[in-house]
């Protein structure tokens, strides 16, 4: 610490701070504040009857459901399937390990549209997998079902990618202190192993079911697109797009954005407390 | 609980962890294993624990065999080097841990876990943190909610990995001494590892010497120290000075100095000749019997003692040599760094070349302390 005119200073190991926030501040505005400014203003041109109007709009109010209750869907299997799959990567070693590891990523990877076709391709009744299930009588393209796949498609790499970290820093020690008291495999797993990773799922589900909200280009492909069925609330912004009306689509999507941002700032709050707690702070 | 390991082993990959080893532990004994790093000790304690499987041999508690018996089921307390608490549970909710997680039809009432909790945290003396998380204590604070957690189950083998390890020398020596006494009370047989010899002649019933994998020596404390049966027990009990000799001239010779066999010593043959720090007189001339040429190099106060640290002057030693005195005797030898001094053994035990590993000890009985007998 140095003194300088009676002030008390830290004196930091790397200097810039002052320039490095700067930039960072620009960026943040230019990359996220400026868009959803861009937003505000379009759907500030509207009336709050107008406003009201198109955001109420039957179409669309089915289109919150189906988004909705599809995100939650996938988001619930991500949840689930993403924690067996971060487990199976952090605590065995098998041959091909590195190559799950990386395949994971794909979906980030891979351009959306070219995902959503692939989908399709598969799970039409003609299709690999969709032959086989169309034999079970499950029909999973052009369905509600098909936005699912994609959203459970797009959005795994949320949960994986949170949870592996935390699984791999959580120390065998706490496992084995449960064991020798006693606990049977599954008591050490709900008990020990899941509170401490809680938090990360949860950030993780979060992650998974918000892009789930927005995700379009590999539902489009893949839901059929039918009015009050399968139609989800990003395709009701571009048709919007489509028809020039550029405040109705605003409007819509600030819906969704809302939605987002309250839901992640929630898990954020709980988030903080529950590791405060864990922290001791 | 008395515990009998009987030929036990175990092999990491091509490391040999622990050659075949036999270990009996009496009914409330308190045992220190003993050892450098890599010794092995802390793999015998999970073997004992059954957190490890050994590859060969049987353990039995009592007449129970339990070499097949899962961790779960052995009912032994384990105390983890880093305590390993279970961070998003309150103090209180770790000690229940072992309670709740009994199967329903034998476990107790939840009144009784409460009463058996606050009881333990009583014990432990920390009642007034029952709703502290973990992170909020302290190192000695976290060591005995560990150790309340162990014995929550009131298990009759208490097992500890270095439970001291991580704490500073007061809080220590605090927890030393109350761990013996709950010890004394409870009757648990114990078993903890521990790299500080000091630790482990202060706290164990017998000590278990370890080094590579195998039992060097299994004493008491007292025994320990009097007779320690090898060259390794000897360095690790720490404090010796060593004098490498050749058998010359009917004298042990290293460079200039040499040192002469009390007249019974049929020894007469190459090895190592060690000398506790606190068995070695100096004075200002050699004797007849002993020309061990030394420079003080430091004169270090250590608690009620002086240590006086000695470089060899025309002939070698690995190390510097040490010896120790009380302040008054230091003041009366008159002692100053930079002063040439003679070293004399009151004591010594002799590792022969072609000996069986064990020393034979020397006395120079015919030299009283700080004196000299026969000047040359």
């Amino acid at each position: 610490m140095i003194f300088t005119n009676g002030r008390l200073r830290h004196k930091r190991v790397l200097p810039g701070f002052s320039i490095s926030l700067g930039v960072s501040l620009l960026f943040v505005s230019l990359i996220l504040l400026l868009p959803t400014t861009g937003l505000i203003m379009q759907t500030s041109q509207m009336s709050w009857s107008e406003y009201w109007g198109v955001i109420a709009d039957p179409r669309v109010l089915a289109s919150y459901k189906v988004t909705i209750l599809s995100a939650l869907a996938a988001s619930i299997f991500n949840c689930l399937f993403g924690l067996l799959l971060a487990w199976v990567l952090v605590r065995y070693e098998f041959p091909g390990k590195r190559i799950l590891d990386a395949l994971v990523d794909l979906p980030f990877a891979l351009p959306t549209a070219v995902a959503g076709i692939t989908l399709a391709t598969l799970y039409a009744e003609n299709g690999q997998i969709g032959s086989l299930l169309a034999e079970l009588g499950i029909k999973v393209a052009y369905t509600p079902l098909g936005i699912v796949v994609a959203m459970i498609f797009t959005s795994i790499p949320f949960v994986v990618r949170t949870v592996q970290p935390v699984l791999e820093e959580l120390s065998h020690e706490e496992e084995e202190a449960g064991m020798t008291l006693g606990a049977t495999d599954a008591a050490v797993f709900w008990r020990v192993i899941l509170p401490s990773l809680w938090p990360a799922l949860m950030v993780g589900t979060a992650l998974s079911f918000t892009r789930s909200l927005g995700e379009f280009g590999a539902v489009i492909f893949i839901a059929g697109n039918m009015p009050y069925i399968s139609e989800i609330t990003s395709l009701m912004i571009f048709v919007r797009l489509q028809e020039f009306d550029f405040a109705g689509a605003s409007a819509i999507a600030s819906i969704v954005l809302m939605t987002s941002l309250l839901l992640l700032l929630l898990i954020n709050l709980w988030q903080a407390r529950y590791l405060r707690r864990i922290h001791g702070r | 609980m008395s515990i009998r390991l009987t030929n036990i082993s175990k092999k990491f990959g091509q490391f040999q962890a622990l050659s075949p080893l036999n270990l009996d532990i009496q009914e409330g004994e308190m045992i220190g294993l003993l050892g450098p790093s890599g010794s092995g000790k802390t793999t015998l304690l999970r073997i004992i624990a059954g957190l490890e499987g050994a590859d060969s041999g049987h353990i039995h508690f009592g007449n129970r065999d339990v070499t097949q018996v899962h961790v779960r089921d052995r009912r032994v307390g384990f105390v983890f080097q880093n305590y390993a608490l279970f961070r998003h549970m309150t103090v209180a909710d770790n000690v229940a841990f072992g309670l709740e997680v009994i199967p329903k039809k034998q476990r107790p009432s939840v009144a009784e876990i409460q009463k058996r909790v606050s009881h333990l945290l009583e014990m432990v003396q920390l009642g007034h943190l029952a709703q502290r998380y973990p992170e909020q204590l302290s190192g000695g604070q976290k060591q005995r909610i560990a150790l309340a957690r162990a014995l929550a189950t009131q298990p009759e083998v208490l097992l500890l990995d270095e439970p001291f390890g991580a704490l500073d020398a007061k809080v220590r020596k605090e927890l030393r001494r109350w761990l013996r006494s709950l010890h004394d009370e409870l009757k648990f047989t114990s078993v903890f590892v521990t790299h500080d010899q000091d630790e482990a002649l202060e706290l164990s019933d017998r000590v278990v010497v370890m080094s590579n994998g195998n039992i060097e020596q299994v004493n008491t404390p007292i025994e320990l120290y009097a007779q320690p049966n090898s060259r390794f027990v000897f360095d690790f009990l720490g404090n010796v000075n060593r004098f490498e000799a050749s058998w010359q001239q009917n004298r042990w010779t290293n460079g200039d100095a040499f040192l002469v066999p009390p007249e019974q010593a049929p020894l007469q043959q190459n090895g190592a000749l060690y000398v506790r720090s606190h068995e070695l007189a100096l004075a200002d001339k050699p004797n007849s019997q002993a020309h061990i040429p030394l420079t003080i190099v430091a004169i270090t106060p250590v608690g009620a003692e002086v240590r006086v640290e000695l470089a060899p002057i025309g002939w070698q030693s690995e190390e510097l040599w040490e010896a120790t005195f009380t302040h008054h005797h230091l003041q009366e030898l008159g002692l100053q760094k930079g002063s040439v001094v003679y070293a004399t053994p009151r004591t010594a035990y002799f590792f022969g070349e072609q000996g069986d590993g064990s020393p034979v000890r020397q006395s120079w009985p015919f030299l009283p302390p700080g004196s000299l007998a026969f000047d040359i």
